[in-house]
């Protein structure tokens, strides 16, 4: 039996910079060139604009690459590939198809490190995460679509599936490689042919990938990649030649894409913005919830769409999670996004670090209470410490706007009615969490929530088997699983 | 002396009760003859307004009803579809005096209907799934109802084409508001009468007539319609599209170009489902 303690909580061991630790910075080399130019028929071609723009390394601002600028005519050249690629790669058989597909997978688990570590360097995310994450991860999605791609017609009880044909991809820089292989491995298992543009501020992995194809030997034309901002966009958009548009990125480009498509007949799909709750019940294992909050909102430094960014902490434990998180926020370390040991890199760009401030700023003139630990950011780079606010209400700024950055807004809830009114009280619905020891209730729960995914006593989980996607104005369609297959194709 | 019969006022079938349009309003149904038949309400957007509304409060019960109960009441449709079998095709024989043609539809209706009554319980083992990721987790996807849904119906087998259009829709647990043909709706209004006796719950499905130009653009806009499912032309496509986006709403078209077989067995089946539903994926740690 332990001694009987005297009637006061326990201290907490607090070890200053005592044990600091050392730097731990990842050193294999990225192999990032000086200058990439377009990717189209299988060769890196120098762009018609004659125009490239830099990229920069959100951890220190320095120069990583010069990306080029395509203009409509490097967008009709991609297309021109693409369209004549799709006769041959459409009518080769699915079993062939999916071999290219795990051969690419297992190029790209070859040169998983050196990928992570371009990544980390133009992207600003933690060496920790796009190591044990988004480089495995993007290599399973191509290792599991390639086995989709000569079986399709079991993906549709009662019919068969057939390509769609030349298929415009546009992805966000909250994971560029990973989102990369979310939309061309489905497109390639189905037989359809590819013009992928990555966002301008994450160029790098997208580039250094197309070797990949050339070692692979996949066809000319089969992937196309162009590079540039938001008009190299809208001509990928705009172009006859495209049967489909895939887009991930926010609500409003996405409401502009939907819009522009009107009357055009081509398909679409959006995986759009989210605001989602997490919800932790006064039942939940406390502890594991704080884990799963603080890996819900800080992951990524919170740049994903489907981030825990509103609390709903029933009112009885309200305190001790917000006592637990502030300890925990503590501990979280910030910095050089190549340093082994970090927990939070750097923010993707001084655009949307600015984007953060300012919603945070409003946080505290609307009145909430912000809580942020002490902690030093590195002087030169995008840096923003982990922030929480408590005493939110629904219809604050950081409540209802996607944030995209490092900061939890928390509100708390007494019934779980409240909770399913208030977690559903938001234009998106792309995720949710539940945390509660009650089974039953989890399945209550996951049937009320508007969302696409939810993640019950666990968060931010993802798996290419898995369907990813929105309800509401988080878009529509899906990616992974069987579900997300019959988006690149039509059902004969 | 020659006994003057009743005629009947037709009336929109709008949350289970039988409306004239809020804006008493009606417009002239003649005969392929062209004789007067009746006046039909000319709704307006403010109708479309409630329609929605009552859609949105019936669709949480409707959705909770077990599969097995919906499959039911979708086989009751049918058995009452039936028993006023020669009524419809009377109504349809109005604008087109082809009576065989006419028997035809309601048979094809009937039979449509009795088809989805026996998807209720089936159509989620065929498009959900557990999905076998590769971290300790239990993960699967069900599918959803979406919500409401805006149906706008084609002009011709307007009896057929109607329910062809709603019942994928409420199978799943969805609730519509759809317009008629504009110019052939007396089967509009006895298919109301018909599901008011169905024990379909009142709103899950509300059936309204008028014209494409007052409905159109607000069923396109409309914040709590989930989805958009027009037999369009591109210029009305365009429109749906245009508006859709403003809330990122999905939208199914049967573009009016293309002549549909609405006798087909592709015209019905588990691909007309699916456009309603939204997969949803749960995952659970596993463990003890």
């Amino acid at each position: 039996m332990p001694a009987k303690r005297p009637n006061n909580p326990a201290r907490e061991l607090l070890f200053g910079d005592l044990w600091e630790y050392d730097p731990a910075p990842e050193t294999a080399p990225a192999h990032i060139a000086p200058r990439y130019d377009l990717f189209i028929n299988g060769q890196f071609t120098a762009p018609k604009s004659k125009k490239w723009f830099d990229s920069i390394s959100p951890g220190n601002e320095q120069k990583v690459s010069e990306i080029a600028l395509a203009n409509e005519a490097d967008v009709n050249a991609a297309f021109a590939a693409a369209t004549a690629a799709f006769s041959k790669w459409s009518k080769t058989s699915g079993a062939e198809r999916g071999k290219y597909l795990y051969r690419i997978a297992r190029l790209l688990q070859d040169r998983a490190r050196e990928f992570a570590v371009a990544e980390t360097i133009d992207g600003g995310k933690p060496i920790r995460e796009s190591r044990d994450f988004d480089v495995p991860v993007a290599a399973a999605h191509f290792f599991y679509h390639a086995g989709w791609a000569d079986k399709l017609a079991y993906a549709a009880p009662g019919r068969t599936l057939a390509p769609l044909g030349v298929v415009g991809q546009i992805i966000p820089w909250n994971f560029p490689l990973l989102m990369l292989a979310w939309k061309i491995a489905p497109a390639l298992a189905c037989g359809n042919t590819v013009i992928l543009k990555p966002a301008e501020t994450t160029s790098v992995t997208a580039m250094k990938f197309c070797s990949i194809l050339q070692d692979a030997g996949l066809p000319p034309g089969v992937v196309n990649i162009v590079t540039g901002a938001g008009d190299t966009g809208t001509n990928i958009i705009h172009h006859p030649a495209a049967a489909k548009i895939a887009f991930t990125g926010s609500t409003a480009i996405g409401k502009f894409i939907q819009r522009t498509l009107a009357g055009t007949d081509k398909r679409l799909t959006l995986e759009l913005g989210g605001k989602a709750a997490n919800i932790v019940f006064e039942d939940a294992p406390i502890d594991q919830a704080v884990e799963g909050i603080v890996n819900g909102i800080f992951f990524n430094q919170g740049h994903v769409c489907c981030a825990g960014s509103r609390l709903l902490v029933q009112e009885s434990v309200a305190d001790e999670v917000l006592r637990k998180l502030k300890m925990r926020l503590r501990h979280l370390r910030v910095g050089d996004p190549l340093d082994k040991n970090t927990d939070i890199g750097a923010i993707n760009s001084r655009k949307q670090l600015e984007k953060i401030q300012e919603l945070v700023k409003s946080g505290v003139q609307e009145g909430a209470e912000i809580h942020q630990p002490a902690c030093k950011l590195p002087k030169r780079g995008f840096y923003f410490a982990p922030t929480l606010f408590s005493n939110v209400s629904l219809s604050h700024r950081i409540a209802r706007e996607e944030i995209f950055g490092p900061v939890l807004s928390i509100l708390t809830f007494r019934t779980p009615e409240e909770a399913v009114e208030k977690a559903n009280n938001t234009p998106y619905g792309l995720s949710a969490g539940v945390w509660t020891d009650k089974g039953s209730r989890i399945l209550k729960m996951s049937t009320e929530l508007k969302a696409g995914v939810v993640w019950a006593n666990t968060y931010n989980k993802f798996d290419p088997a898995s369907p990813f996607g929105g309800y509401k104005e988080s878009g529509f369609g899906r990616e992974g699983g069987k579900q997300g297959l019959l988006d690149y194709a039509q059902i004969v | 002396m020659t006994r003057l019969p009743i005629t009947k006022t037709p009336k929109c079938f709008v949350g289970g009760a039988f409306i004239r349009s809020e804006s008493g309003r009606v417009y002239e149904h003649k005969d392929s003859a062209g004789a007067f038949v009746c006046n039909i309400p000319l709704c307006t957007r403010k109708d479309l307004r409630n329609a929605v509304e009552a859609a949105a409060k019936a669709g949480p019960g409707w959705a909770k009803r077990s599969a097995y109960n919906r499959g039911q009441i979708l086989y009751r449709i049918a058995e009452m579809l039936e028993s006023r079998a020669d009524e419809l095709a009377a109504a349809l024989s109005l604008t087109n005096p082809n009576s065989a043609a006419a028997s035809r539809e309601v048979r094809a209706a009937i039979d449509r209907t009795v088809h989805y009554a026996g998807w209720t319980d089936k159509y989620e083992s065929l498009l959900g799934s557990v999905n076998p990721v590769s971290t300790p987790h239990f993960n699967f996807t069900v599918m959803e109802p979406m919500g409401v849904i805006g149906i706008l119906a084609p002009e011709e087998a307007p009896l057929l084409s109607l329910l062809s259009m709603i019942l994928p829709a409420i199978t799943s647990g969805n609730t519509v508001i759809a317009l008629a043909s504009h110019s052939q709706p007396y089967p509009s209004i006895l298919l109301g009468e018909i599901l008011a006796v169905s024990d379909l719950p009142g709103g899950v499905v509300n059936l309204f007539t008028g014209t494409r130009t007052d409905i159109l653009p607000t069923m396109a806009t409309h914040a709590h319609l989930r989805a958009v499912y027009a037999a369009a032309n591109k210029s009305e496509r365009t429109e749906i599209q245009q508006g859709a986006a403003e809330h990122v709403k999905r939208t199914v078209f049967l573009p009016s170009e293309k002549t549909i077989d609405w006798f087909a067995d592709d015209a019905q089946g588990l691909y007309q489902i699916r456009h309603f539903l939204e997969p949803k994926t749960t995952w659970h740690p596993v463990g003890i």
